[in-house]
């Protein structure tokens, strides 16, 4: 069981303070949804658990990420150790746009040496059959990725990540440069993966987080407001903030 | 309210009178007439002053190349006294020296840009930038005068002996050390043309964007890897032009060259431990006392050379970078 447990998080880029306190369980074969207006912190946080934050020069993370009672940011865990066990995918398709679709997927398994020869191609085609992409590209494997639709690229974005096996699957808006129809089958695929990952996405699409989130955490100014099941924050927030921002008050 | 609408009826009558007085001709604004054909005008001037340049230098190298034919190309003697004319042993020496200074400069200076872009903390990279970049607004007479006084005597009495000892089996280190010659002459034009390649370099690979970065960085990968996968396929066909452009310097390259290439030879030999000729040096060596004649047609055909040579780089580096930037697209090329 893999939930990722995050205690008193703060985060700052420079002397902006980005995050408070943070503490939030994101449990096992769930999805949990980040919400929030524009500069919430939603994202930020999201970056904090794969520690993809500290890329950006400047900036400063304390506190505890817990996975399987691993401090992520324990003295001897290295960024790509986390980031290898725990995948992620943007907001904007990132293909590697010169390589073809199978490299795409491949190149993560043998950057970390996991998979090679026969083995390889079967963990990509599993992962293209994981990601719904597979009866699309079967045919054209050697093709560029950069031929595919966005929606097909976000998905292969997804096949990429699915290929390291991660024990969570970070979502950083992944449906916000999607067409309504490559959403929806995103969204699919997100319900899908649950049943094996735990899956952390951050959206600003309210109807987004009731299809697909177990659970919510609206976020404001860099705090958690409220945290809970995605029916009682919806149905019954707890907070004034909460109620604002899902009847479209402001945000 | 009254006052308002009698502004906006002002604007409208003021627009309507100067729609009415626009002259046009052939249906066309004049000023857009003028813009269009007097632009026009002053690509075609480029054009024909191109077009001069090269037939003047062409009809001037007519003697030369009604007495020597194909064979000044070959010939391996530059000599005045008995009227007999080649650029052989310069040909070779452009080429060699400027190969050798891409051989060199390219990986330097992308190994240099990459450390820059992607390793250097951003302060340091500013200024560390800035001084790369100053290195190309050197005046080539300065590095020739010092490679001249201090990389040409340097490189007889440590250099090329220590070369000799160490690397002595190859052809290449086998002559005399006399400090000036072809491999002096190539390590002059390395340190010129770094600059070049580290600027544009850098360049390309500031460009590529981040989240092709984020990519590899969210798979585990180490700061290597990201320039391995992510950066140098993205930047491939910019850095490439940049290589080209480096070699075109290097061709023609002239008074660094000259300073220390020693402008002696007489036969083509691998040894880089010999003097040799450039194209732009035998032109700036033997100008000034080319008389009329063959004299002066060989010195002109020596030039006439190095613009075909530059010519074919040029053409050369398009038809490369088409082709890779088709495959950037088809993304057909896989590393």
């Amino acid at each position: 069981m893999t939930s990722i447990v995050a205690h008193n998080v703060n985060a700052w880029y420079g002397k902006h303070h980005a995050l408070h306190d943070i503490t939030l369980t994101m449990p096992n074969q769930q999805v949990t949804a980040l919400m929030g207006p524009s500069g919430c912190g939603k994202s930020t946080f999201i970056r904090t658990l794969n520690r993809m934050h500290e890329e950006i020069p400047g900036t400063r993370v304390t506190g505890e990420i817990r996975v399987n009672d691993v401090n992520l940011y324990g003295g001897r865990i290295t960024a790509q150790y986390v980031r290898r066990h725990i995948g992620m995918v943007f907001q904007r398709p990132n293909v590697l746009p010169a390589r073809s679709i199978y490299e795409n997927v491949a190149i993560g398994l043998q950057i970390n040496g996991i998979a090679r020869g026969k083995a390889l191609r079967e963990r990509v085609q599993q992962s293209l059959h994981q990601a719904f992409l597979w009866d699309e590209v079967k045919d054209r494997l050697d093709d560029p990725a950069a031929g595919l639709s966005g929606g097909q690229q976000q998905r292969l974005c997804i096949a990429r990540a699915l290929a390291l096996e991660p024990q969570v699957l970070l979502l950083d808006e992944p449906t916000s440069a999607l067409d309504p129809l490559s959403t929806l089958q995103v969204e699919d695929l997100v319900r899908h993966l649950k049943a094996q990952y735990t899956v952390v996405i951050v959206t600003h699409n309210l109807q987004q987080a009731t299809r697909i989130a177990d659970q919510t955490a609206f976020f404001l100014l860099g705090r958690i407001i409220e945290a809970g099941p995605t029916e009682q924050v919806f149905a019954r927030p707890q907070h004034k903030e909460t109620e604002d921002y899902i009847t479209g008050r402001f945000g | 309210m009254n006052e308002v609408r009698s502004v906006t009826g002002a604007a409208t009558s003021a627009a309507t009178t100067h729609r009415r007085t626009r002259i046009t001709v052939r249906g066309m604004a004049l000023g857009d007439f003028v813009l269009q054909n007097g632009t026009l005008l002053i690509v075609i001037a480029v054009l024909a002053l191109i077009a001069g340049v090269f037939w003047v230098v062409l009809a001037s190298s007519m003697p030369t190349i009604h007495q020597f034919g194909w064979q000044f190309l070959t010939n391996q003697a530059f000599d005045p006294d008995h009227n007999s004319f080649g650029v052989g042993p310069a040909i070779f020496g452009t080429i060699v020296t400027s190969v050798f200074a891409l051989v060199f400069a390219a990986p330097l200076g992308i190994g240099a840009a990459v450390f820059l872009v992607e390793f250097c903390p951003r302060r340091a990279r500013t200024s560390l930038a800035f001084f790369t970049d100053l290195l190309a607004t050197v005046p080539s007479v300065v590095f020739g005068l010092w490679g001249f006084l201090v990389l040409a005597p340097w490189m007889q009495h440590s250099g090329e002996p220590w070369l000799k000892l160490h690397l002595g089996f190859l052809p290449f280190f086998v002559g005399t050390p006399r400090g000036v010659g072809l491999l002096t002459a190539g390590m002059i034009l390395t340190v010129m043309i770094l600059p070049l390649v580290i600027a544009i370099a850098r360049e390309v690979m500031q460009i590529v964007p981040n989240e092709q970065r984020e990519a590899l960085l969210a798979l585990g990968a180490t700061r290597w890897e990201v320039v391995r996968y992510a950066i140098l396929p993205f930047a491939r066909v910019g850095i490439t032009g940049g290589v080209i452009l480096a070699l075109g310097r290097a061709l023609g390259e002239t008074i660094a060259v000259t300073l220390v290439i020693g402008n002696q030879a007489n036969k083509i030999s691998p040894d880089l431990f010999a003097t040799g000729y450039t194209l732009p040096s035998v032109i700036a060596n033997q100008f000034g006392e080319a008389t009329p004649g063959l004299f002066r047609s060989a010195v002109i055909e020596a030039g006439l050379i190095l613009i075909v040579m530059t010519l074919i780089v040029n053409v050369l580096a398009r038809l490369l970078i088409a082709r890779m930037g088709r495959h950037h697209r088809v993304g057909g090329l896989v590393a």
